[in-house]
């Protein structure tokens, strides 16, 4: 497959702190990269960064977002906003703040097409009606007509599903898209977001906190911790078999993936401290919550490695397989 | 004798679409160190009953009977002894913290207010709880903004320990945090169970939790318990096509991907359906269905369904 996007040693910038440091990351046409992480971990930035739309205050003072031939990270606002929503768009955690309030999801929805597709009137409206058809909302030559607060929680977000697509984008950018949501209807909503990837051939970057979702969905995962990224994978390498002791901790600590223990049989296994302590960390992030830590771990900042075909782990202590160092394998 | 049972409670509220109900008929009973995990989507009502219990909530009709006695009939007043006995832990430690106090301060109020103590048996009392919910001591000095979302939360769960309660209703308790804090919190909840020999009722949307934490398990479906069993038996032996549904959308990494089990939204509590509440979204739903509410009925020991077809499920 084609690389789509292009990820090269981003780092975002604010005047006081650098919350996601030299990320590198590539998605191909078509598939779906999960990046999983806590809050901090600097997932939802580099989102937005992927989008331009970081805020004032942030900068991107090296590293570069490749997509179509074009760095992203050092495009005008003008050329920006004329791939964003037609070639890249994006949907968030709770739709109901990405929504007008006092505009029908129709009008909404058509905007998009006036913009990028120079529809207008009832070419917009009819189309607008065919989106609605396309993400699966029942009667939606009635619904076309509501506003957004006369829709449920999962309804809601498939109308931002339909915005997103409605221009065909190459890249579709989910950000947490059902974490608001029940369990019955996130299973709705994500079969509807792989449907439409596979129909339109575009390549989602998923992002969640969800290892469930992520075993699911994604073709390819990469974890990040304090805005680095510690452990990358197919996702069932990842689940079988986690290198890096963050991910190691996060699959030990949640109770999903230990199907018969109970509380009176033993405590769950738990990461103690927070992600507060890799503030001012010089070496690992990781390091004052790891309980493989080392002294060495302190010095530097541990390279990438790749451990094993179509892996790579930011921890030089945690395998027993023969280890390259990243760079010999990107030369091939 | 029970420690809390709950019969027949309805909570109704009158609002622009006609009546709500939110709650519609639930018996519950939590026994001494029993944890009862109370699960459901939102809407179903779950949060709106832990209230209840502390009578936060006043209910429409039904009993909610503490060591015997029935609490509803209870004025002001004569509700505080009870409220000493029964605490909340609620989801968002920071919404239920007065950013202007300090964590002292918090922890002192409830002592202050149930006359526990004088000033410096109260500073003692709040100092030996805050090591005990893994905070360090000089926590008592600060606000709450200093603290991570998991601490915010330790310090709910030394609020709610205070008083020694017998009964602690935990709403959501874990559901704002990481998932790398998460397993600290559950732990902490589980050795304060033992330690001070609580009963918890547990409210949650998520069943992987529930189902390490709790030692029966109640499933909610708009207003109603639509089935009720023992921890083992409810994963062993769903009956109810809502739990099922329920355990088959939780996306597992041990399984592979599987279409949504359920289409459809959920109907609101101020419309709900005839019959079979969970008709308009059950897979094996009947004209009967459609018509006829089914029975909470036992179909072994200690496993309750309200399913016409829990028989026939497996």
């Amino acid at each position: 497959m084609a690389s789509l996007l292009q990820v090269d040693n981003l780092t975002i910038r604010f005047p006081r702190a650098e919350p996601v440091r030299n990320l590198s990351f590539e998605i191909a046409e078509g598939e779906t990269l999960a990046i999983v992480g806590e809050s901090g971990s600097g997932k939802s930035l580099t989102a937005l960064a992927l989008m331009q739309l970081l805020p004032r205050a942030a900068q991107i003072p090296n590293g570069r977002i490749v997509f179509g031939g074009r760095d992203l990270a050092r495009l005008g606002q003008r050329e920006m906003r004329h791939l964003r929503g037609r070639e890249i768009a994006m949907i968030f955690q709770e739709p109901m703040t990405s929504l007008n309030p006092v505009m029908t999801i129709g009008r909404q929805i058509a905007e998009v097409l006036k913009v990028h597709e120079k529809l207008s009137g009832r070419a917009a409206r009819d189309r607008a009606i065919e989106l609605l058809k396309l993400v699966r909302i029942p009667a939606p030559e009635k619904r076309v007509d509501d506003y957004p607060h006369q829709l449920s929680g999962g309804m809601r977000q498939r109308v931002m599903i339909a915005i997103a697509v409605a221009c065909k984008p190459k890249l579709l950018i989910a950000d947490e898209p059902t974490t608001a949501l029940d369990v019955t209807i996130q299973a709705q909503v994500l079969d509807l977001l792989d449907t439409l990837r596979r129909e339109l051939q575009m390549a989602v970057v998923l992002i969640t906190h969800d290892l469930g979702v992520v075993a699911q969905w994604a073709d390819k995962v990469v974890v990040m911790y304090a805005g680095r990224k510690v452990e990358q994978a197919l996702p069932d390498d990842l689940f079988n078999d986690p290198l890096h002791p963050y991910t190691r901790g996060l699959l030990a600590a949640s109770p999903r993936l230990k199907h018969d223990f109970h509380y009176r049989d033993g405590a769950l296994t738990e990461i103690p401290g927070s992600i507060v302590s890799a503030t001012g960390e010089t070496g690992c992030p990781f390091r004052p919550r790891c309980n493989q830590a080392r002294s060495s771990c302190g010095h530097n900042v541990p390279q990438l490695i790749v451990p094993a075909a179509d892996r790579l782990v930011a921890c030089p202590f945690t395998t027993s397989i023969k280890a390259v160092p990243h760079a010999a394998a990107l030369s091939h | 004798m029970p420690l809390l049972s709950v019969t027949d409670l309805k909570i109704h509220y009158r609002s622009r679409d006609g009546l709500l109900r939110a709650v519609d008929g639930i018996d519950l009973v939590v026994e001494r160190g029993e944890t009862v995990g109370l699960v459901g989507e939102s809407g179903c009502g779950k949060s709106t009953l832990g209230k209840t219990v502390l009578r936060l909530v006043d209910p429409t009709a039904g009993r909610i009977e503490f060591k015997g006695e029935d609490i509803t009939v209870l004025d002001q007043r004569s509700l505080r002894g009870v409220r000493k006995s029964i605490q909340m832990i609620f989801q968002d430690p920071f919404a239920s913290l007065n950013p202007r106090q300090t964590i002292g301060e918090i922890l002192e109020a409830p002592l202050i207010v149930h006359r526990v103590g004088d000033r410096t048996g109260r500073r003692q009392i709040v100092a030996d709880i805050v090591a005990k919910v893994g905070l360090p001591a000089e926590s008592v000095s600060r606000y709450p903004h200093e603290f991570s979302g998991g601490q915010r939360q330790r310090i709910g769960i030394a609020r709610a320990l205070l008083l020694n309660p017998e009964l602690i209703v935990c709403d959501e308790p874990v559901s704002a945090l990481d998932l790398s804090i998460q397993a600290q919190i559950l732990n902490l909840l589980v050795e304060m169970k033992k330690e001070f020999g609580l009963s918890y009722l547990f409210i949650s949307h998520d069943l992987s939790v529930v189902r390490y934490f709790a030692d029966r398990v109640m499933v909610m479906y708009l207003g109603r318990i639509v089935e009720s069993a023992d921890n083992a038996t409810l994963w062993s032996d769903p009956r109810h096509p809502y739990t099922r549904a329920l355990m088959e959308a939780v996306p597992d990494p041990a399984r592979p991907r599987q279409a949504a089990p359920l289409g459809g939204d959920l109907p609101s509590p101020s419309d709900i359906p005839s019959g079979c509440r969970f008709h308009t979204r059950c897979p094996l739903a009947t004209d009967r269905c459609r018509t006829q509410e089914p029975e909470f009925r036992q179909i072994a020991p200690g496993h309750q369904v309200a399913c016409h077809f829990a028989d026939h499920i497996n």
